[in-house]
């Protein structure tokens, strides 16, 4: 109702807008209680309903929550989908991820930029639309993608980008969009995306079917310290990519001896190439929720949230659906499945444009609703995590494998897989292949027979693990994907013999020195400088001595940074000087005596030789 | 959490109590371990990261992380010292510093660790970037370009003066300090006398009117390197010839 008033508002005086922007705010404030640990929510919802947050908002909120202005400011200042300006009733945001520009993503900005005459960055005079770029939105696998506010266009031309900007101008309503809805459920009354599934190869554990609770019930037949026995005994490792055993992650949340344990669902994927966890919240998110409430009750805690990135926000509301009818089975809530004292529920908290928040203890300061900073180890989310509570946090597939052993048993599952990676895998596969999609696979495929399975030719390069994994060549296509191997959080990003590897690795520089949240030295001033040198190399002006360079920047980078972040933000410079070390060496320019290759002589005199009138003795010829 | 806790640094042996960070342990035994963001009487922040050694071969924030038991620690090493000079390097090519007419020269801890480090020139590229400066306090100004983001003024606001004048907003290479009030610093409850207005480690949040007081020759670093006042610690154990 209050969204009316605004709209209205538009028309009428502006003080009287003031007015209005001031009661709104007060009510979301209220709605959330006041509570500045909402703070993401009230400025998410403020953003709906006002198209930004103006610096007298951020005064009102920080009375209405009792917090310093100043911690209102840094939390809106931090996550791109905030702004302190006003933006257009339609905010378009094209994904700039590599794979999108690979497939024609600067043909479909240039076909905006033109329908709408605006550069990036700016808003039309008419107050209709924003133009931004975004980085990798999860949609590798039908590029180029855009997001327009919060529904997603997907496998753009730049005359359906034309078609876009016509149907919004003349129908006013990302509602009114001619769509083609996705597959599965994507064409779900609540979700209602052009999304496709694009699920390739479906597993045992992940995509097979689930009967509701059935995981749950024989999770709760047990004693929770058997539930964790169980994990540890199918020696499951956590799906995000670092790979550290759930069980004893566990283990450490239940002998915490603080109170009100909390589980958190890590649904922040933001790894550019990494879409699999989308896949998995439209098809399989029951498994993810039965997961997470058996984490609560192995752990004791009886709060579980779910980090969804705001990329996918389109999910909200069918997610939303998913876990209100788990409350009317008895699957959450209080007494679960009448078993007495196991109280555990489910809260989604929607991010707002962050990779960093992906970070495990960014993630939970996100929560918090601060800047997604990560947070000083130790103490541990498990000591000490969501609001100084003993927190459990895990990768949305993670919590799959949990429901799928208590409902198999441990011993079913580690026989999937190999010794040190038992499981399955889910891959998110886009690029030059003739299948991008999702593939649910045993762990330890070779790269060599997963690049059969997508139809993937003439390939010179592989990044496995998405922009801070590693970038690998032909002579390490024998090699299997798994921890002990090629790790990954399932990114796998093909490159043939036509992409340049050097224009990639700067793609993903480019992606980090955004990403970056600026706490620490080496992040946020590091990976300027690699992107700068890496950027030289490639256009043909470095020398021979710049190969040493980045090396070593990129080593004190790695080993300097304060989160998991910064210390693989160097991978693209570093996996490549490995891999494809030729690729620099055959750019390399000799320096002439004294100078530097990437000295421009003739241009660092232009100026002066206007003034003078004359050319350079020099560099004039 | 009580009890003496052993453990080594660059082969010797230290002792500490638990609930030491490596960089308090270290200190107490007269052992330097160079930092900036640290402050005494702060709470750790960890985000310069020049502090940075090997634990058991693997680097972690001397200023974070607590001691443990047999801890094998190094700290003076070539490598070590590299990429200490690197993030200096980085903090200088990354703001404005103009050493030679800044009011905090030879009092300054960055221009100081430049010195103690070996930094000549910085290897890597100046960014120059145009920061602004908030000169709305009567007594004070803040000048972003001198700005190295370590939370000096931050923490000393929040845990010793019980205000909350300064934060930070933006993110990666855009974050930068910003004071409690839209209309900037004049606006806030800032003083002059505030714990927070000492704890700059460089020329950044500086009070007006007393720019060069102290002469060349009398200031903090000009005749000893930083950290020298910790290393003395260590000199009557080394005279006696035992720990």
């Amino acid at each position: 109702m209050v969204m009316e008033q605004v709209c209205d508002g538009q028309s009428k005086m502006k003080d009287n807008m003031a007015e209005t922007q001031e009661s709104v705010i007060r009510e979301i404030c209220g709605r959330f209680g006041n509570d500045r640990t909402r703070l993401m929510d009230i400025l998410l919802e403020a953003h709906r309903r006002l198209g930004s947050v103006s610096g007298e908002a951020v005064d009102v909120i920080a009375l209405a929550v009792s917090a310093p202005r100043v911690e209102v400011e840094s939390t809106l200042s931090f996550y791109a989908f905030f702004s302190p300006k006003p933006r257009g009733r339609f905010v378009i945001r094209l994904c700039n991820d590599i794979i999108d520009q690979m497939h024609g993503s600067d043909r479909v900005g240039r076909a905006f930029r033109e329908e709408l005459g605006i550069d990036f960055g700016h808003t039309t005079s008419d107050g209709f639309f924003t133009l931004e770029r975004t980085p990798c939105i999860g949609m590798c696998d039908q590029s180029p993608a855009a997001l327009i506010n919060d529904k997603i266009v997907t496998s753009l031309s730049s005359d359906r980008a034309r078609e876009l900007v016509a149907e919004l101008r003349a129908s006013g309503s990302v509602d009114h969009l001619k769509l083609t809805l996705g597959n599965g459920n994507n064409s779900h009354p609540l979700v209602r995306s052009v999304v496709r599934n694009n699920l390739r190869e479906r597993g045992p554990v992940v995509f097979a079917s689930l009967v509701r609770g059935s995981a749950l019930r024989k999770a709760l037949a047990e004693s929770a310290t058997e539930v964790i026995k169980n994990i540890k005994v199918s020696r499951l490792r956590g799906r995000g990519g670092a790979g550290f055993p759930t069980g004893m992650k566990w283990e450490f949340a239940r002998a915490a001896t603080g109170a009100n344990k909390v589980v958190v669902c890590n649904a922040d994927e933001g790894e550019p190439g990494t879409f699999k966890d989308r896949v998995i919240l439209t098809e399989a998110a029951d498994l993810v929720f039965e997961g997470m409430t058996i984490a609560g009750y192995a752990v004791g805690a009886a709060t579980g949230i779910v980090y969804l990135r705001g990329e996918y926000a389109y999910l909200l509301a069918f997610l939303e659906s998913l876990l209100k009818e788990r409350r009317e089975a008895g699957l959450l809530g209080r007494n679960i499945l009448g078993k007495q004292g196991f109280d555990f529920d489910i809260r989604i908290q929607l991010g707002a444009g962050a990779y960093i928040c992906g970070e495990e203890t960014a993630l939970l300061s996100s929560c918090e609703g601060k800047r997604g900073d990560p947070k000083n180890r130790p103490p541990f989310p498990a000591q000490s995590g969501y609001m100084g509570r003993p927190t459990v946090i895990n990768n949305v597939e993670t919590f799959c494998c949990v429901a799928r052993i208590l409902e198999n048993g441990p011993g079913w599952f580690s026989s999937i897989g190999t010794s040190d990676s038992t499981g399955t895998k889910v891959y998110s596969v886009s690029g030059d292949c003739d299948r991008p999609g999702v593939y649910e696979v045993p762990f330890g495929v070779r790269v060599s027979d997963l690049l059969t399975m997508v139809g993937a030719r003439d390939t010179a390069a592989v990044q496995v693990g998405g922009a801070s994994g590693q970038m690998i060549g032909p002579k390490d296509f024998g090699r299997t994907l798994r921890f002990d191997d090629l790790a990954t959080g399932g990114a796998v990003m093909i490159f043939n013999q036509q992409r340049d590897v050097l224009a990639v690795a700067g793609a993903f520089m480019d992606f980090f020195c955004e990403e970056s949240c600026g706490y620490c030295t080496p992040c946020r001033v590091g990976n300027r400088l690699l992107r700068e040198r890496l950027g030289q190399v490639a256009s043909g002006k470095g020398s021979p001595e710049d190969l040493d360079y980045l090396q070593r920047l990129g080593e004190t980078v790695k080993a300097t940074s304060r989160c998991g972040l910064g210390q693989t933000s160097a991978q693209p410079v570093l996996t490549t000087l490995r891999s494809f070390r030729s690729e620099y060496e055959r750019r390399l320019r000799k320096s002439e005596p004294g100078l530097l290759p990437s000295f421009d002589g003739a241009a660092a005199v232009a100026v002066a030789e206007s003034l003078a009138q004359r050319r350079s003795v020099y560099f004039g010829k | 959490m009580s009890g003496e806790i052993t453990l080594t640094i660059d082969g010797v042996e230290v002792r500490g109590q638990a609930g030491q960070t490596i960089l308090q342990a270290a200190a107490l035994s007269g052992i330097y371990v160079p930092h900036l963001c640290a402050k005494r009487g702060l709470s750790p922040w960890g985000s310069c990261r020049v502090c940075t050694v090997l634990v058991n071969g693997r680097p972690q924030a001397a200023c974070i992380q607590p001691i443990a038991e047999g801890m094998v620690i190094e700290n003076d090493t070539e490598t070590l010292r590299d990429m200490r000079r690197a993030l200096v390097e980085m903090l200088f090519v990354e703001g404005n510093h103009f050493c030679p007419f800044c009011e905090k020269s030879g009092n300054c801890e960055l221009q100081a660790m430049g010195y103690r480090l070996g930094m000549l020139a910085p290897q890597y590229p100046y960014f120059f970037p145009l920061r602004d400066v908030d000169a709305s306090h009567p007594d004070l100004f803040l000048d972003r370009n001198r700005c190295i983001l370590c939370a000096r003024c931050v923490r000393a606001s929040q845990e010793l003066d019980g205000k909350n004048v300064y934060g930070f907003v933006g993110r990666g290479a855009h974050k930068h300090v910003v004071a409690n009030a839209s209309a900037g610093l004049g606006a806030t409850n800032a003083a002059v006398a505030d714990m927070a207005s000492e704890a700059c480690p460089v020329g950044s949040l500086m009070k007006k009117r007393i720019g060069y007081a102290i002469p060349i020759g009398q200031r903090a670093y000009d005749s000893r390197p930083i950290g020298s006042e910790i290393e003395d610690r260590a000199k009557p154990a080394q005279a006696g010839g035992a720990r």
